[in-house]
């Protein structure tokens, strides 16, 4: 095989989902009654970057055959903590986006420490470890409120030279600073090798245990940089637990859309951004329709369940029935 | 150390680990308690846990079943309120309604129980992604059917008699319903084909299949019984409450799951025994009830009962160190 087929055969999942995100975003700017817009194009990138550093925030785990039903409340948590830290004079807010961040790589570090040095299911921990984090964040704000640097908020929600939407350029520049590294380190693959064989990956003497313990560090950092962007967005901090959730949730229907396996071991963070951009992208297409928006959960939810299914067209190329049961 | 364990009674020997580190922090509750204020032993007092303790079992009830096959069912929290909701929703509909309205609700749990079990033993779907899909179909539709607002449905006569009315004296029929539940399952756990085949299952479903067990179906009637069981739960809760309400299952999710872990049935399937189950329940209870009466605020509680989780479960709940 040419080494553009293996290529294309890689980022299969990651091509599909991109395809199905520019189809969707045409749909919805030739229905839009502004139509193909800087203002569209930028609301439209706003709300769609807040669930693409989540989902990111997702494959890092699945990648490692795990699930991190946390990362919303990581979100919630540094939604509230940037709605006391990032505000003030340039130094002040700088430290605030500090310790916003730090404080997401440490939920994501404890996250790792109990699943893979407490071997403990990553569900189960991680529902319970949502649970502190969603406590936490209850603390900080038990009612919306807060602020935040509306300089820096405006410069990172608008829009660059009057076109290009700014949070598109932070989104790059993360998966740039990010991504990029971490999937062609040691570590990364090493994240790789044990969501797809963990046996294999530890008689192959891969550092398995760093490079999980890294991928659930770093989704606890995405998750920061998620609520961070959630409060420039709407400058104010809110601990609520329904919004948490429905993020751990569509993060998971971004990541079966952007091609990444929940077996572990396939996929790619960027399949997932636009795995998130499509899905974002299709639950508005009701406002463009002009549907009443109390039927976006049941549209979303049933999204989700076609996503999840398609899985399932798998089944057919088993030869062997035992292959049902892993 | 071994002339110790020999001394020591046979069915303390012979009991699990777990079980008996469950019950050990119960008596713990119950001492620290009764230290904070006199009433925490008197019998109105573990009445009124066991009734409330009574939701929750009927729920983690159906949720171990579906753990002891190493699947999960994270529709829990819409499962409850679809059933209290349904139920409430047929009371309005005359007499047949109210007739009806308690096998309607389990009836609508069951149905999103067919759904992920078919999700999950048909199409392979991983339990903890198909079910998350459909609570959250579940949602949606409750929030098409309610509006968006609180249902005004309020519950018939006999959803609020099973759940605050006394058949037997000074024993409410919550804990009544829960202990029959509670001993249909045993039953059905220990001895029936259908029980040991769930056992099977969770150990290893290649063998059981190849033992010439439909594991399919097993899996996929597991799945209703959960549905049906956390619909029933609702359908007390909203005979508790006396009406359904739009986000009264979330509170069940993290201690169904919680309880059944903590009563020492391993996560993975295949190992734990009903008498955890109700060790992890109370337990569960009575942890919120002691926090509650503390006046911990809400965020408190969610930190300790995280903290709480994770920390029993460090205890004993850790997988094999497989190297």
């Amino acid at each position: 095989m040419k080494d553009w087929r293996y290529w294309l055969a890689e980022q299969r999942g990651t091509l599909l989902a991109f395809g199905i995100f520019i189809a969707m975003f045409v749909i919805y700017t030739t229905n839009h009654p502004a139509g193909f817009t800087a203002n569209v194009v930028q609301t439209a990138s706003n709300k769609g970057v807040l669930l693409a550093f989540v989902a990111m925030a997702q494959t890092l785990v699945v990648i490692t055959a795990g699930i991190d039903l946390s990362v919303g409340m990581i979100f919630t948590l540094t939604n509230c903590l940037a709605s006391w830290l990032v505000i003030g004079t340039g130094i002040e807010t700088a430290f605030g986006v500090v310790a916003v961040l730090g404080t997401g790589l440490l939920c994501g570090a404890i996250n790792g420490a109990i699943v893979i040095y407490g071997r403990l299911q990553p569900i189960v921990a991680t529902i319970a470890t949502g649970a502190v984090y969603f406590g936490i964040a209850l603390l900080l704000r038990p009612f919306p409120g807060g602020s935040v640097n509306e300089d820096l908020a405006d410069a990172l929600t608008g829009r660059l030279f009057g076109v290009v939407p700014a949070s598109l350029v932070v989104l790059l520049a993360v998966v740039l600073i990010v991504w990029v590294p971490f999937s062609r380190s040691v570590l990364g693959r090493a994240a790789y090798a044990a969501g797809s064989s963990e046996t294999a990956a530890y008689m192959s003497g891969v550092p398995i245990r760093r490079g999980k313990f890294a991928a659930y560090a770093l989704a606890g950092l995405l998750a920061a940089i998620g609520g961070l962007f959630l409060t420039f967005f709407t400058y104010t901090g809110d601990a609520a637990y329904a919004s948490g959730n429905a993020y751990t949730l569509f993060s998971i229907a971004a990541v079966v859309l952007g091609g990444v396996s929940l077996f572990g071991g396939k996929g790619s963070a960027i399949g997932a951004i636009f795995g998130a951009l499509a899905f974002r992208t299709i639950g508005d297409l009701l406002f463009v329709f002009d549907f009443d928006p109390l039927w976006q959960p049941l549209f979303q939810g049933v999204i989700l369940l076609i996503a999840v299914s398609l899985g399932a067209f798998a089944l057919f190329r088993v030869r062997n029935r035992l292959e049902w049961f892993l | 150390m071994n002339g110790i364990a020999n001394r020591m009674p046979k069915f303390i020997r012979r009991a699990d680990p777990a079980v008996v580190t469950a019950f050990a922090c119960i008596v713990l509750l119950l001492f620290l308690g009764s230290l904070y204020s006199r009433s925490f032993l008197s019998p109105e007092y573990l009445l009124q846990q066991l009734k409330v303790a009574s939701f929750l079992g009927v729920i983690a009830t159906g949720m171990m079943l579906v753990i002891l096959l190493g699947q999960i069912d994270l529709s829990v929290p819409w499962s409850v309120a679809v059933g209290a909701m349904m139920a409430c929703a047929a009371a309005a509909y005359g007499p047949v309604g109210v007739a009806l309205a308690i096998p309607f609700g389990i009836f609508c749990g069951v149905a999103i129980g067919v759904v992920n079990g078919i999700g999950v033993a048909y199409l392979r779907i991983p339990s903890m992604i198909i079910t998350l899909a459909t609570n959250a179909v579940a949602q949606g539709l409750m929030v098409v059917y309610t509006g968006g607002f609180s249902p005004q449905d309020s519950a018939t006569g006999a959803m609020r008699y099973l759940a605050t009315g006394f058949a037997i004296p000074a024993v409410p029929n919550a804990v009544i319903i829960w202990a029959l539940i509670g001993a249909a399952m045993v039953f059905v756990l220990t001895r029936t084909g259908f029980g040991r085949t769930v056992y099977g299952i969770g150990n290893r479903e290649r063998a059981a299949y190849l033992s010439g067990i439909d594991t399919r179906r097993v899996v996929m009637i597991a799945f209703a019984v959960s549905g049906g069981l956390s619909a029933f739960g609702g359908v007390l809760l909203a005979g508790y409450a006396s009406k359904a309400a739009q986000s009264m299952g979330d509170a069940y999710l993290l201690p169904s799951i919680a309880a059944v872990v903590l009563g020492g049935t391993s996560i993975l399937g295949g190992r734990g025994s009903y008498l955890g189950t109700v060790a992890g329940v109370i337990l569960i209870t009575l942890l919120q009830s002691i926090l509650s009466v503390m006046q911990m605020p809400e965020a408190g509680r969610q930190i300790i009962y995280g903290v709480v989780i994770v920390a029993m479960l460090l205890l004993y709940g850790r997988a094999p160190a497989s190297r």
